[in-house]
């Protein structure tokens, strides 16, 4: 019998209290009242320790980096010894074959219990070679170890929507991994993901033992439920339609909407502007710089980011939707402009014409 | 008004051949109903309030600056007029549509499509008056030519792509049923940067559609000379009597 997550905290040197702080920590990320503290206590004093494997395609390791970067250090602490990381290539001293047998045991012994935290999108151009670990490519090895799996968590936009490896045009045919795997997968987008929003993602897996409630991309409801915009501090400039309209203009230093920076708040769902970043300190626009919509499918093509509109697929790089409009506005005038020229050339003509036409049905015989 | 009278006002006498006695006589004809027309002038209000306030949305101009935000609110302002308009133009929209299994013929559904042969006819006439300008006067259509009708009918669906965008833009911001109904589109299209793009490039579609739509109905006024610009203000237009010959 594996230990429970209490024999294991205390093995560890954690004390009584440590534990029942944690344990109330970890009821309120989960969205439970801190009562539940002594509940959520008694459950892991029986818990088995839960299986993580934390998986590594294509990525730059930035979700990893903001994961260990979480607000409550005893929570992120707790939580990487609470859980039993049998597998991470980054941060596991095993290597070569010792590595994989650990990936294997965890599998083999913990099937249908085990979670997979995925970071990183999956190639699937050219038979998957663009990555592969032991030999294997990242999609057979995701789909081996998705399979029996308990949980499937997409770390960060690579793995929810593709990312920087899946803008155009997709070299290594760079794939989201709910679109290879045949389970729900709870998406957890972002350039890296808020280190709170996963922290509070795995803490929910742990207590309730059970998938968040989702929107109908994916996404914790809790967190991505509402756009960057609607929870901005700098809204009430929107709305009353004050404006930065430089980087270095008196609107700037007042803190006015970023909207006209190109700002993709509006569009973007996430957490930023609740849980800020970095223990609560800031957040891009707090700092003064548009959002980007990093947690947003396909960011990288709508740019560019400083301007409001994307520029438009196939119209060169300046051109949007307002400056071809604005051509075929023109055109169009021009266009008219011209019939009315013509038609005004002609018009002694027509005017005869239609005298003629209606005025000399002369009876025979007048 | 008699030969004469508009024989010695309008033009010199040596251009017109000699005038009869009993000139070309018109009939009046209900074309337009009531519906139809509240229909389009409701329709031609919010288009143009749409039109402006969503390019202000675009891009929103630098104007009545103040210190601080709890002082205006002309930006939210803008948009409340973008959204009101949307939900009149739509309920209208809809009352048209309904209106189209209704009216009098002029006016109804099958006038947006070029099913008959005489409108596919008509089409060449128009094609004839309007592109080659070699049929420059006389009688082509009482109530939509073939052509304007049937690119009414691209128009309409323009009004459902604008109406599906713009209410899977507003879903994130309301509670309310319709818009709710479109979530899925944001998806579908690939995030609401994508929607957002293409709702604005329908903008200038109906930009160049007025201007056109505003000048062509100038233009058949004035070579068909039967009251085209009236008719959409009083509903009638003129016909030519059948003549005997």
């Amino acid at each position: 019998m594996a230990l429970s997550i209490w024999q294991s905290m205390q093995q560890k040197g954690y004390s009584r209290r440590d534990f029942l702080q944690f344990c109330t920590a970890a009821a309120v990320m989960a969205g439970l009242d801190r009562s539940a503290g002594a509940q959520v206590a008694s459950v892991f004093e029986k818990k088995e320790k839960p299986a993580v494997v934390w998986m590594h395609f294509q990525e730059c390791t930035c979700c990893s980096e903001s994961f260990i970067r979480a607000s409550h250090p005893i929570v992120v602490d707790a939580l990487l010894d609470v859980m039993s990381l049998n597998y991470t290539e980054t941060l596991m001293a095993a290597s070569g074959f010792q590595a994989e047998k650990s990936l294997n045991d965890t599998i083999q012994n913990n099937k249908g219990k085990y979670i997979v935290l995925v970071e990183g999108a999956v190639p699937t151009g050219a038979d998957g070679v663009y990555c592969m670990i032991g030999g294997k490519t990242a999609e057979s090895i995701l789909q081996t170890v998705a399979k029996d799996a308990a949980a499937v968590v997409a770390w960060g936009s690579c793995a929810s929507n593709g990312c920087v490896q899946a803008a155009k045009p997709n070299p290594t045919g760079a794939t989201p991994i709910h679109k290879l795997i045949n389970k729900p997968v709870i998406n957890v987008p972002g350039c890296p993901p808020i280190a709170d929003v996963m922290m509070a993602v795995v803490t929910h897996l742990l207590v309730l033992g059970q998938i968040p409630a989702l929107d109908s991309l994916g996404r914790p409801k809790e967190f991505y439920g509402r756009r960057v915009h609607d929870t901005c501090y700098r809204r009430p400039n929107y709305d009353a339609g004050l404006f930065v309209e430089s980087f270095d203009d008196e609107n700037a230093r007042k803190g006015y909407c970023l909207y006209k920076m190109g700002c993709r708040g509006p569009v973007t769902y996430n957490a930023c502007s609740v849980t800020k970043w970095n223990e609560g300190t800031s957040y891009p626009i707090q700092s003064g710089h548009g959002c980007i919509g990093c947690s947003e499918e396909g960011f990288w093509d709508n740019g560019p980011f400083y301007q409001h509109l994307a520029s438009f697929p196939g119209f060169g790089i300046e051109s949007t939707a307002d400056t071809i409009g604005i051509d075929v506005g023109v055109a169009t005038l021009a266009g008219v402009a011209a019939h009315a020229v013509v038609t005004n050339i002609r018009k002694q003509k027509v005017i005869a014409e239609v005298h003629a036409e209606e005025h000399t049905q002369v009876p025979a015989g007048k | 008004m008699t030969a004469s009278r508009i024989n010695a006002r309008t033009a010199p006498a040596a251009v017109f051949p000699p005038l009869a006695e009993h000139p070309v006589e018109y009939r009046r004809v209900y074309v337009w109903e009531l519906p139809v027309r509240v229909y389009h002038w409701i329709n031609a209000v919010t288009l143009v309030l749409l039109c402006i306030s969503g390019y202000i949305i675009g891009a929103p101009i630098r104007a009545f600056y103040a210190a601080e935000a709890y002082q205006q609110y002309w930006f939210g302002w803008v948009r409340f007029i973008h959204f009101v308009c949307a939900f009149v133009y739509v309920f209208n929209f809809a009352a048209r549509i309904y209106w189209g299994f209704n009216s009098n013929k002029y006016a109804r559904w099958n006038a947006f499509f070029p099913l008959t042969r005489a409108q596919r006819q008509e089409m060449v006439d128009v094609f004839k008056a309007d592109v080659l300008q070699t049929k420059l006067h006389g009688p082509i259509s009482t109530g939509h030519n073939a052509v304007a009708g049937f690119v009414y009918f691209f128009t309409f669906l323009a009004f459902v792509a604008q109406t599906i965008t713009g209410f899977a833009l507003y879903s994130s911001m309301s509670n309310s049923w319709l818009p709710r109904m479109f979530t899925w589109i944001v998806p579908l299209m690939g995030g609401e940067a994508s929607v957002r793009s293409w709702h604005h490039l329908l903008l200038w579609f109906f930009v160049s559609f007025i201007i056109i739509h505003i000048y062509l109905a100038f233009y058949h006024d004035y070579i068909e000379g039967r009251g085209t610009i009236s008719s959409i203000v009083g509903g009638w237009k003129f016909e030519r009597e059948k003549q005997d010959d």
